[in-house]
Protein backbone atom coordinates (compact mmCIF):
# COMPACT_ATOMS: atom_id res chain seq x y z
CA UNK A 1 0.00 0.00 0.00
CA UNK A 2 1.15 3.51 -0.73
CA UNK A 3 1.39 5.67 2.39
CA UNK A 4 -1.58 7.88 3.20
CA UNK A 5 -2.71 10.07 6.03
CA UNK A 6 -5.30 8.37 8.21
CA UNK A 7 -8.11 10.54 9.52
CA UNK A 8 -10.80 9.34 11.90
CA UNK A 9 -13.54 11.97 12.23
CA UNK A 10 -15.53 11.74 15.44
CA UNK A 11 -18.87 12.65 13.91
CA UNK A 12 -20.63 13.17 10.61
CA UNK A 13 -20.03 16.94 10.55
CA UNK A 14 -16.31 16.46 10.90
CA UNK A 15 -16.34 13.72 8.26
CA UNK A 16 -18.15 16.06 5.85
CA UNK A 17 -15.77 18.94 6.44
CA UNK A 18 -12.73 16.68 5.95
CA UNK A 19 -14.24 15.43 2.70
CA UNK A 20 -15.06 18.89 1.42
CA UNK A 21 -11.46 19.89 2.12
CA UNK A 22 -9.74 16.89 0.54
CA UNK A 23 -12.33 15.80 -2.07
CA UNK A 24 -10.63 13.73 -4.79
CA UNK A 25 -7.54 13.20 -2.68
CA UNK A 26 -9.55 11.33 -0.05
CA UNK A 27 -11.21 7.93 0.15
CA UNK A 28 -13.86 7.00 2.67
CA UNK A 29 -13.19 3.81 4.64
CA UNK A 30 -16.07 1.87 6.18
CA UNK A 31 -15.37 -1.84 6.53
CA UNK A 32 -12.47 -1.92 4.08
CA UNK A 33 -13.62 -5.24 2.64
CA UNK A 34 -13.33 -3.76 -0.82
CA UNK A 35 -11.13 -0.71 -0.25
CA UNK A 36 -8.21 -2.44 1.48
CA UNK A 37 -7.80 -4.81 -1.45
CA UNK A 38 -7.84 -1.86 -3.88
CA UNK A 39 -5.26 -0.05 -1.75
CA UNK A 40 -3.04 -3.10 -1.60
CA UNK A 41 -3.14 -3.54 -5.38
CA UNK A 42 -2.52 0.21 -5.73
CA UNK A 43 -5.60 0.52 -7.88
CA UNK A 44 -6.37 3.50 -5.69
CA UNK A 45 -3.75 5.59 -3.88
CA UNK A 46 -5.52 8.32 -1.91
CA UNK A 47 -3.52 10.91 0.03
CA UNK A 48 -6.11 10.67 2.83
CA UNK A 49 -8.15 7.79 4.12
CA UNK A 50 -11.14 9.04 6.08
CA UNK A 51 -12.30 6.26 8.38
CA UNK A 52 -15.99 6.74 9.18
CA UNK A 53 -16.37 3.37 10.87
CA UNK A 54 -16.77 4.92 14.34
CA UNK A 55 -18.93 7.84 13.29
CA UNK A 56 -21.92 7.45 15.60
CA UNK A 57 -25.51 7.12 14.47
CA UNK A 58 -25.06 5.28 11.16
CA UNK A 59 -25.51 1.71 12.37
CA UNK A 60 -29.22 0.90 12.70
CA UNK A 61 -32.17 -0.90 11.18
CA UNK A 62 -35.37 1.00 11.81
CA UNK A 63 -38.95 0.12 10.93
CA UNK A 64 -40.33 3.54 10.02
CA UNK A 65 -43.90 4.32 9.03
CA UNK A 66 -43.51 3.88 5.29
CA UNK A 67 -40.41 1.78 5.03
CA UNK A 68 -37.34 0.17 6.50
CA UNK A 69 -34.33 2.43 7.05
CA UNK A 70 -30.85 0.95 7.26
CA UNK A 71 -27.86 3.04 8.36
CA UNK A 72 -24.94 2.97 5.93
CA UNK A 73 -22.57 1.48 8.51
CA UNK A 74 -24.82 -1.49 9.26
CA UNK A 75 -22.85 -4.66 8.59
CA UNK A 76 -23.95 -7.31 6.13
CA UNK A 77 -24.23 -9.77 9.00
CA UNK A 78 -26.57 -7.48 10.94
CA UNK A 79 -28.83 -7.16 7.91
CA UNK A 80 -28.64 -10.91 7.26
CA UNK A 81 -29.93 -11.87 10.70
CA UNK A 82 -32.22 -8.90 11.37
CA UNK A 83 -35.77 -10.01 12.29
CA UNK A 84 -37.14 -6.80 10.74
CA UNK A 85 -35.44 -7.55 7.42
CA UNK A 86 -36.59 -11.18 7.53
CA UNK A 87 -40.16 -10.05 8.12
CA UNK A 88 -40.30 -7.19 5.61
CA UNK A 89 -37.86 -8.17 2.87
CA UNK A 90 -36.80 -11.82 3.02
CA UNK A 91 -35.18 -11.39 -0.41
CA UNK A 92 -32.67 -8.98 1.10
CA UNK A 93 -31.76 -11.38 3.89
CA UNK A 94 -31.30 -14.09 1.27
CA UNK A 95 -29.05 -11.83 -0.79
CA UNK A 96 -26.94 -11.09 2.29
CA UNK A 97 -26.74 -14.76 3.19
CA UNK A 98 -24.89 -15.51 -0.05
CA UNK A 99 -22.78 -12.37 -0.05
CA UNK A 100 -19.17 -13.51 0.38
CA UNK A 101 -18.84 -15.39 3.68
CA UNK A 102 -19.17 -14.89 7.41
CA UNK A 103 -15.94 -12.94 8.05
CA UNK A 104 -16.55 -10.44 5.25
CA UNK A 105 -20.18 -10.02 6.32
CA UNK A 106 -19.09 -9.38 9.90
CA UNK A 107 -17.09 -6.29 8.94
CA UNK A 108 -18.33 -5.05 5.55
CA UNK A 109 -21.19 -2.56 5.43
CA UNK A 110 -24.23 -1.97 3.26
CA UNK A 111 -23.10 1.60 2.47
CA UNK A 112 -19.65 0.43 1.42
CA UNK A 113 -21.10 -2.31 -0.74
CA UNK A 114 -23.34 0.06 -2.72
CA UNK A 115 -20.71 2.80 -2.96
CA UNK A 116 -18.15 0.32 -4.24
CA UNK A 117 -20.56 -0.24 -7.15
CA UNK A 118 -19.32 -3.61 -8.27
CA UNK A 119 -21.82 -4.59 -10.99
CA UNK A 120 -21.88 -8.08 -9.50
CA UNK A 121 -22.76 -6.80 -6.02
CA UNK A 122 -25.52 -8.74 -4.30
CA UNK A 123 -27.56 -5.92 -2.80
CA UNK A 124 -28.20 -3.57 -5.71
CA UNK A 125 -30.58 -5.79 -7.73
CA UNK A 126 -32.98 -6.32 -4.82
CA UNK A 127 -32.83 -2.68 -3.79
CA UNK A 128 -33.54 -1.59 -7.37
CA UNK A 129 -36.47 -3.97 -7.71
CA UNK A 130 -37.83 -2.81 -4.35
CA UNK A 131 -37.61 0.85 -5.33
CA UNK A 132 -35.16 1.73 -2.54
CA UNK A 133 -33.41 5.07 -2.14
CA UNK A 134 -30.10 6.11 -0.65
CA UNK A 135 -29.51 9.26 1.35
CA UNK A 136 -26.20 11.05 1.00
CA UNK A 137 -24.90 14.07 2.93
CA UNK A 138 -22.13 16.61 2.45
CA UNK A 139 -21.12 19.91 3.99
CA UNK A 140 -23.50 21.51 1.46
CA UNK A 141 -26.58 19.52 2.47
CA UNK A 142 -28.30 16.26 1.76
CA UNK A 143 -30.02 14.55 -1.13
CA UNK A 144 -31.94 11.38 -1.80
CA UNK A 145 -31.17 9.20 -4.81
CA UNK A 146 -33.24 6.28 -6.09
CA UNK A 147 -31.01 3.22 -6.30
CA UNK A 148 -32.02 2.82 -9.97
CA UNK A 149 -30.31 6.17 -10.67
CA UNK A 150 -27.32 5.56 -8.42
CA UNK A 151 -24.95 3.60 -10.70
CA UNK A 152 -23.58 5.34 -13.78
CA UNK A 153 -20.70 3.20 -15.03
CA UNK A 154 -18.36 0.40 -14.00
CA UNK A 155 -17.70 1.05 -10.31
CA UNK A 156 -18.93 4.64 -10.68
CA UNK A 157 -21.90 6.18 -8.89
CA UNK A 158 -23.53 9.60 -8.74
CA UNK A 159 -21.93 10.21 -5.33
CA UNK A 160 -19.73 13.32 -5.43
CA UNK A 161 -16.26 13.15 -3.85
CA UNK A 162 -17.44 15.24 -0.89
CA UNK A 163 -20.56 13.16 -0.20
CA UNK A 164 -21.14 10.31 2.26
CA UNK A 165 -23.90 7.76 2.01
CA UNK A 166 -25.75 7.67 5.32
CA UNK A 167 -28.86 5.57 4.79
CA UNK A 168 -30.66 3.11 2.58
CA UNK A 169 -34.45 3.28 2.80
CA UNK A 170 -36.80 0.69 1.35
CA UNK A 171 -40.54 1.33 1.00
CA UNK A 172 -42.72 -1.45 2.40
CA UNK A 173 -44.40 -3.71 -0.13
CA UNK A 174 -48.13 -3.29 -0.60
CA UNK A 175 -50.41 -6.17 0.28
CA UNK A 176 -50.39 -8.81 -2.45
CA UNK A 177 -46.73 -8.18 -3.31
CA UNK A 178 -43.69 -10.39 -2.98
CA UNK A 179 -40.04 -10.48 -3.98
CA UNK A 180 -37.24 -12.94 -4.61
CA UNK A 181 -33.52 -12.84 -5.42
CA UNK A 182 -31.03 -15.43 -6.52
CA UNK A 183 -27.41 -15.35 -7.56
CA UNK A 184 -26.23 -18.13 -9.81
CA UNK A 185 -22.52 -18.66 -9.22
CA UNK A 186 -19.86 -21.30 -9.54
CA UNK A 187 -19.71 -21.69 -5.75
CA UNK A 188 -22.37 -20.19 -3.50
CA UNK A 189 -21.01 -16.85 -2.27
CA UNK A 190 -18.84 -16.28 -5.35
CA UNK A 191 -19.16 -13.61 -7.99
CA UNK A 192 -22.36 -14.05 -9.97
CA UNK A 193 -22.63 -15.67 -13.38
CA UNK A 194 -25.81 -13.64 -13.24
CA UNK A 195 -28.21 -12.60 -10.52
CA UNK A 196 -31.85 -11.61 -10.72
CA UNK A 197 -34.21 -9.85 -8.33
CA UNK A 198 -37.94 -9.72 -8.99
CA UNK A 199 -40.71 -7.91 -7.14
CA UNK A 200 -44.29 -8.56 -8.20
CA UNK A 201 -47.55 -7.00 -7.13
CA UNK A 202 -50.68 -9.08 -7.78
CA UNK A 203 -54.31 -8.19 -8.03
CA UNK A 204 -55.32 -11.04 -5.74
CA UNK A 205 -58.81 -12.01 -6.88
CA UNK A 206 -58.27 -11.80 -10.60
CA UNK A 207 -54.82 -13.40 -10.72
CA UNK A 208 -53.61 -10.38 -12.66
CA UNK A 209 -50.11 -8.92 -12.34
CA UNK A 210 -50.53 -5.32 -11.31
CA UNK A 211 -46.84 -4.47 -11.71
CA UNK A 212 -43.44 -6.16 -11.75
CA UNK A 213 -39.89 -4.92 -11.38
CA UNK A 214 -36.91 -7.00 -12.40
CA UNK A 215 -33.25 -6.13 -11.82
CA UNK A 216 -30.12 -7.90 -12.97
CA UNK A 217 -26.64 -8.19 -11.42
CA UNK A 218 -23.31 -9.18 -12.91
CA UNK A 219 -24.41 -8.83 -16.51
CA UNK A 220 -23.32 -5.30 -17.41
CA UNK A 221 -21.15 -2.39 -16.37
CA UNK A 222 -23.71 -1.59 -13.68
CA UNK A 223 -26.60 -3.45 -12.11
CA UNK A 224 -29.47 -3.17 -14.60
CA UNK A 225 -33.18 -2.48 -14.14
CA UNK A 226 -34.83 -4.67 -16.81
CA UNK A 227 -37.57 -2.15 -17.56
CA UNK A 228 -39.08 -3.83 -20.61
CA UNK A 229 -39.26 -7.22 -18.94
CA UNK A 230 -41.09 -5.67 -15.98
CA UNK A 231 -43.42 -3.69 -18.21
CA UNK A 232 -44.29 -6.76 -20.29
CA UNK A 233 -46.02 -8.26 -17.27
CA UNK A 234 -48.19 -5.33 -16.18
CA UNK A 235 -51.89 -6.06 -16.51
CA UNK A 236 -51.34 -9.62 -17.69
CA UNK A 237 -52.76 -12.79 -16.24
CA UNK A 238 -49.93 -14.64 -14.48
CA UNK A 239 -49.43 -17.61 -16.81
CA UNK A 240 -46.32 -19.68 -17.46
CA UNK A 241 -46.12 -18.20 -20.96
CA UNK A 242 -45.97 -14.53 -19.90
CA UNK A 243 -43.38 -15.35 -17.23
CA UNK A 244 -41.25 -17.15 -19.80
CA UNK A 245 -41.61 -14.23 -22.20
CA UNK A 246 -40.48 -11.80 -19.47
CA UNK A 247 -37.41 -13.98 -19.00
CA UNK A 248 -36.62 -13.78 -22.69
CA UNK A 249 -36.95 -10.00 -22.64
CA UNK A 250 -34.74 -9.71 -19.53
CA UNK A 251 -32.12 -11.88 -21.26
CA UNK A 252 -32.07 -9.34 -24.10
CA UNK A 253 -31.83 -6.41 -21.69
CA UNK A 254 -28.76 -7.96 -20.04
CA UNK A 255 -25.41 -6.71 -21.35
CA UNK A 256 -23.00 -9.41 -20.25
CA UNK A 257 -19.41 -9.86 -21.35
CA UNK A 258 -17.66 -13.21 -21.63
CA UNK A 259 -15.29 -14.11 -18.78
CA UNK A 260 -14.41 -17.06 -16.52
CA UNK A 261 -18.02 -17.14 -15.31
CA UNK A 262 -19.32 -17.91 -18.77
CA UNK A 263 -20.00 -16.81 -22.33
CA UNK A 264 -22.40 -14.06 -23.32
CA UNK A 265 -24.96 -16.60 -24.56
CA UNK A 266 -24.73 -18.66 -21.39
CA UNK A 267 -25.18 -15.64 -19.13
CA UNK A 268 -28.21 -14.48 -21.09
CA UNK A 269 -29.62 -17.98 -20.82
CA UNK A 270 -29.13 -17.93 -17.05
CA UNK A 271 -30.79 -14.49 -16.83
CA UNK A 272 -33.84 -15.91 -18.63
CA UNK A 273 -34.12 -18.91 -16.32
CA UNK A 274 -33.51 -16.92 -13.14
CA UNK A 275 -36.06 -14.32 -14.19
CA UNK A 276 -38.66 -17.03 -14.67
CA UNK A 277 -37.82 -18.66 -11.32
CA UNK A 278 -37.68 -15.42 -9.33
CA UNK A 279 -40.97 -14.21 -10.82
CA UNK A 280 -42.63 -17.48 -9.86
CA UNK A 281 -41.19 -17.36 -6.35
CA UNK A 282 -42.14 -13.69 -5.96
CA UNK A 283 -45.72 -14.46 -7.05
CA UNK A 284 -45.97 -17.41 -4.68
CA UNK A 285 -44.86 -15.13 -1.87
CA UNK A 286 -47.25 -12.41 -2.99
CA UNK A 287 -50.13 -14.86 -2.76
CA UNK A 288 -49.18 -16.10 0.67
CA UNK A 289 -49.44 -12.61 2.14
CA UNK B 1 4.07 8.51 9.67
CA UNK B 2 3.56 6.22 12.62
CA UNK B 3 0.60 6.57 14.93
CA UNK B 4 -0.04 5.05 18.35
CA UNK B 5 -2.36 2.07 18.45
CA UNK B 6 -3.74 0.72 21.69
CA UNK B 7 -5.66 -2.51 21.77
CA UNK B 8 -6.08 -5.73 23.69
CA UNK B 9 -4.75 -8.95 22.24
CA UNK B 10 -5.40 -12.25 23.96
CA UNK B 11 -6.22 -10.44 27.17
CA UNK B 12 -3.10 -8.26 27.23
CA UNK B 13 -2.99 -4.53 26.62
CA UNK B 14 -0.65 -3.35 23.90
CA UNK B 15 0.48 0.03 22.68
CA UNK B 16 2.44 -0.01 19.46
CA UNK B 17 3.40 2.61 16.90
CA UNK B 18 2.27 1.66 13.44
CA UNK B 19 1.97 3.11 9.99
CA UNK B 20 -1.77 3.44 9.32
CA UNK B 21 -1.48 1.67 5.98
CA UNK B 22 -0.51 -1.55 7.75
CA UNK B 23 -3.17 -4.19 8.19
CA UNK B 24 -4.04 -5.81 11.49
CA UNK B 25 -2.43 -8.97 10.10
CA UNK B 26 0.89 -7.21 9.56
CA UNK B 27 0.82 -5.64 13.01
CA UNK B 28 0.03 -8.94 14.72
CA UNK B 29 2.77 -10.81 12.89
CA UNK B 30 5.50 -8.19 12.54
CA UNK B 31 5.05 -5.93 15.59
CA UNK B 32 3.60 -8.32 18.16
CA UNK B 33 5.40 -11.35 16.69
CA UNK B 34 2.23 -13.39 16.98
CA UNK B 35 2.92 -15.43 13.88
CA UNK B 36 0.23 -18.03 14.52
CA UNK B 37 -2.09 -15.94 12.33
CA UNK B 38 -1.15 -16.84 8.78
CA UNK B 39 -0.80 -14.65 5.71
CA UNK B 40 -2.33 -16.50 2.79
CA UNK B 41 -3.98 -14.73 -0.12
CA UNK B 42 -4.02 -11.22 1.38
CA UNK B 43 -7.25 -10.64 -0.52
CA UNK B 44 -9.96 -11.80 1.85
CA UNK B 45 -10.49 -15.09 0.07
CA UNK B 46 -8.73 -17.86 1.99
CA UNK B 47 -9.36 -17.24 5.69
CA UNK B 48 -5.91 -18.19 7.03
CA UNK B 49 -5.65 -14.72 8.62
CA UNK B 50 -8.93 -15.01 10.55
CA UNK B 51 -8.90 -13.52 14.05
CA UNK B 52 -11.72 -12.61 16.43
CA UNK B 53 -12.40 -8.90 16.89
CA UNK B 54 -14.91 -7.96 19.58
CA UNK B 55 -16.37 -11.44 19.38
CA UNK B 56 -16.65 -11.65 15.60
CA UNK B 57 -14.47 -13.56 13.14
CA UNK B 58 -12.85 -11.17 10.67
CA UNK B 59 -10.07 -11.34 8.14
CA UNK B 60 -7.09 -9.48 9.52
CA UNK B 61 -5.61 -9.02 6.02
CA UNK B 62 -8.54 -6.73 5.16
CA UNK B 63 -8.66 -4.73 8.37
CA UNK B 64 -6.57 -1.59 8.52
CA UNK B 65 -4.66 -1.62 11.79
CA UNK B 66 -6.10 1.69 13.09
CA UNK B 67 -9.57 0.11 12.96
CA UNK B 68 -8.43 -2.25 15.72
CA UNK B 69 -7.84 0.62 18.16
CA UNK B 70 -9.54 0.03 21.50
CA UNK B 71 -10.84 -3.34 20.43
CA UNK B 72 -10.45 -6.80 21.88
CA UNK B 73 -8.58 -9.14 19.56
CA UNK B 74 -8.15 -12.86 19.95
CA UNK B 75 -5.65 -14.87 17.92
CA UNK B 76 -4.87 -18.56 17.88
CA UNK B 77 -2.20 -17.92 20.54
CA UNK B 78 -5.01 -16.96 22.92
CA UNK B 79 -6.87 -20.26 22.73
CA UNK B 80 -4.82 -22.45 25.06
CA UNK B 81 -5.14 -21.50 28.72
CA UNK B 82 -2.66 -22.38 31.49
CA UNK B 83 -0.80 -24.84 29.29
CA UNK B 84 -4.01 -26.65 28.42
CA UNK B 85 -5.28 -26.79 24.86
CA UNK B 86 -8.67 -25.31 24.07
CA UNK B 87 -11.30 -28.05 23.49
CA UNK B 88 -11.36 -27.09 19.81
CA UNK B 89 -7.62 -27.55 19.49
CA UNK B 90 -7.85 -30.92 21.21
CA UNK B 91 -10.72 -31.92 18.92
CA UNK B 92 -8.65 -30.98 15.85
CA UNK B 93 -5.90 -33.31 17.10
CA UNK B 94 -8.28 -36.11 18.04
CA UNK B 95 -10.02 -35.98 14.66
CA UNK B 96 -6.88 -35.53 12.51
CA UNK B 97 -8.30 -32.25 11.27
CA UNK B 98 -5.08 -30.92 9.77
CA UNK B 99 -2.25 -32.02 7.57
CA UNK B 100 0.12 -29.17 6.68
CA UNK B 101 -1.62 -27.00 9.29
CA UNK B 102 -1.48 -23.72 7.40
CA UNK B 103 -5.25 -23.23 7.47
CA UNK B 104 -5.60 -24.42 11.07
CA UNK B 105 -5.27 -21.13 12.97
CA UNK B 106 -7.92 -19.55 10.77
CA UNK B 107 -10.14 -22.62 11.00
CA UNK B 108 -9.85 -22.58 14.78
CA UNK B 109 -10.72 -18.89 15.08
CA UNK B 110 -13.73 -19.17 12.77
CA UNK B 111 -14.83 -22.24 14.75
CA UNK B 112 -14.33 -20.46 18.07
CA UNK B 113 -16.46 -17.51 16.94
CA UNK B 114 -19.09 -19.94 15.69
CA UNK B 115 -19.26 -21.96 18.92
CA UNK B 116 -19.34 -18.81 21.03
CA UNK B 117 -22.44 -17.72 19.12
CA UNK B 118 -23.97 -21.16 18.66
CA UNK B 119 -22.55 -23.71 21.16
CA UNK B 120 -24.19 -26.76 19.57
CA UNK B 121 -24.13 -26.21 15.82
CA UNK B 122 -25.44 -28.60 13.19
CA UNK B 123 -23.23 -29.75 10.32
CA UNK B 124 -24.83 -27.08 8.13
CA UNK B 125 -24.11 -24.40 10.71
CA UNK B 126 -20.44 -25.42 10.78
CA UNK B 127 -20.18 -25.44 6.99
CA UNK B 128 -21.73 -21.98 6.92
CA UNK B 129 -19.42 -20.67 9.65
CA UNK B 130 -16.30 -22.05 7.94
CA UNK B 131 -17.32 -21.08 4.43
CA UNK B 132 -14.66 -18.39 4.27
CA UNK B 133 -11.82 -20.72 5.26
CA UNK B 134 -10.01 -22.78 2.66
CA UNK B 135 -8.09 -25.98 3.31
CA UNK B 136 -5.95 -27.37 0.52
CA UNK B 137 -5.13 -30.64 2.31
CA UNK B 138 -7.84 -32.32 4.33
CA UNK B 139 -10.94 -32.25 2.19
CA UNK B 140 -12.79 -30.60 5.11
CA UNK B 141 -14.54 -33.71 6.44
CA UNK B 142 -12.19 -34.12 9.40
CA UNK B 143 -12.44 -30.44 10.22
CA UNK B 144 -16.23 -30.67 10.20
CA UNK B 145 -16.09 -33.71 12.48
CA UNK B 146 -13.72 -31.96 14.89
CA UNK B 147 -15.88 -28.85 15.22
CA UNK B 148 -19.05 -30.92 15.63
CA UNK B 149 -17.33 -32.98 18.35
CA UNK B 150 -16.17 -29.86 20.18
CA UNK B 151 -19.67 -28.47 19.84
CA UNK B 152 -21.24 -31.63 21.24
CA UNK B 153 -19.18 -31.48 24.45
CA UNK B 154 -20.40 -29.40 27.34
CA UNK B 155 -18.00 -26.50 27.54
CA UNK B 156 -16.88 -24.73 30.66
C1 LIG C 1 -13.56 -12.37 -0.45
C2 LIG C 1 -14.64 -11.39 -0.74
C3 LIG C 1 -15.82 -11.81 -1.33
C4 LIG C 1 -16.83 -10.91 -1.60
N1 LIG C 1 -17.99 -11.40 -2.15
C5 LIG C 1 -19.01 -10.54 -2.38
C6 LIG C 1 -20.25 -11.03 -2.87
O1 LIG C 1 -20.44 -12.23 -3.08
N2 LIG C 1 -21.25 -10.13 -3.10
C7 LIG C 1 -21.09 -8.78 -2.87
O2 LIG C 1 -22.02 -8.01 -3.07
N3 LIG C 1 -19.93 -8.30 -2.38
C8 LIG C 1 -18.90 -9.14 -2.14
N4 LIG C 1 -17.71 -8.65 -1.66
C9 LIG C 1 -17.55 -7.18 -1.53
C10 LIG C 1 -17.77 -6.67 -0.16
O3 LIG C 1 -18.53 -7.45 0.66
C11 LIG C 1 -18.42 -5.31 -0.11
O4 LIG C 1 -18.23 -4.57 -1.24
C12 LIG C 1 -17.93 -4.64 1.11
O5 LIG C 1 -18.60 -5.17 2.19
C13 LIG C 1 -17.97 -3.16 1.04
O6 LIG C 1 -18.28 -2.60 2.29
P1 LIG C 1 -17.17 -1.98 3.21
O7 LIG C 1 -17.87 -1.36 4.34
O8 LIG C 1 -16.17 -2.99 3.52
O9 LIG C 1 -16.61 -0.83 2.24
P2 LIG C 1 -15.14 -0.26 2.05
O10 LIG C 1 -14.26 -1.31 1.50
O11 LIG C 1 -14.70 0.45 3.25
O12 LIG C 1 -15.46 0.82 0.90
C14 LIG C 1 -15.78 0.43 -0.41
C15 LIG C 1 -15.89 1.68 -1.31
O13 LIG C 1 -17.02 2.46 -0.94
C16 LIG C 1 -16.63 3.75 -0.47
N5 LIG C 1 -17.48 3.99 0.70
C17 LIG C 1 -17.56 3.19 1.81
N6 LIG C 1 -18.52 3.63 2.64
C18 LIG C 1 -19.06 4.73 2.05
C19 LIG C 1 -20.11 5.64 2.42
N7 LIG C 1 -20.80 5.48 3.56
N8 LIG C 1 -20.39 6.66 1.58
C20 LIG C 1 -19.70 6.81 0.42
N9 LIG C 1 -18.71 6.00 0.01
C21 LIG C 1 -18.40 4.97 0.82
C22 LIG C 1 -15.15 3.65 -0.20
O14 LIG C 1 -14.51 4.88 -0.37
C23 LIG C 1 -14.71 2.61 -1.20
O15 LIG C 1 -14.52 3.22 -2.45
C24 LIG C 1 -16.66 -9.53 -1.33
C25 LIG C 1 -15.48 -9.09 -0.73
C26 LIG C 1 -14.47 -10.00 -0.43
C27 LIG C 1 -13.21 -9.53 0.20
S1 LIG D 1 -4.85 -13.93 3.97
FE1 LIG D 1 -6.66 -12.99 4.66
S2 LIG D 1 -8.19 -14.11 3.70
FE2 LIG D 1 -6.40 -14.93 2.79
S1 LIG E 1 -4.21 -28.64 6.55
FE1 LIG E 1 -3.09 -27.88 4.87
S2 LIG E 1 -4.37 -26.26 4.22
FE2 LIG E 1 -5.58 -27.19 5.69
Amino acid sequence: MRPFEYLAPKDLDEACSLLSKHRDEAKILSGGQSLVALLRQRLVSPAYVIDIRRVPGLDYIREDKDGLSIGALTTHRTVEISPAVAKRFPMLAEAEHRLAHRQVRNWGTIGGNLSHADPGGDLAPSLMALGAEVKVVSAKGKRTIPVVEFFTDYMVTVIEPDEIMVEVSIPYLKAGSGGAYHKESIRAGDRPIASVAAVVSLDGKAGIIRSARIALGGVGLTPILAKEAGKSLAGKKATAAVVLEAGAIAAREAQPTADVEGSVEYKRHIVGLLTRDMLNLAMARAQSK
Amino acid sequence: MKMPLQFRVNGEDYEVYVEPWKTLLEVLRDELELTGTKAGCLAGECGTCTVIVDGKAVKSCLMLAPQAAGREIMTVEGLAQGGKLHPLQQAFIDHFAFQCGFCTPGMLMSSKALLDENPHPTADDVKEGLYGNFCRCTGYVKILEAVLAAGAKPRG
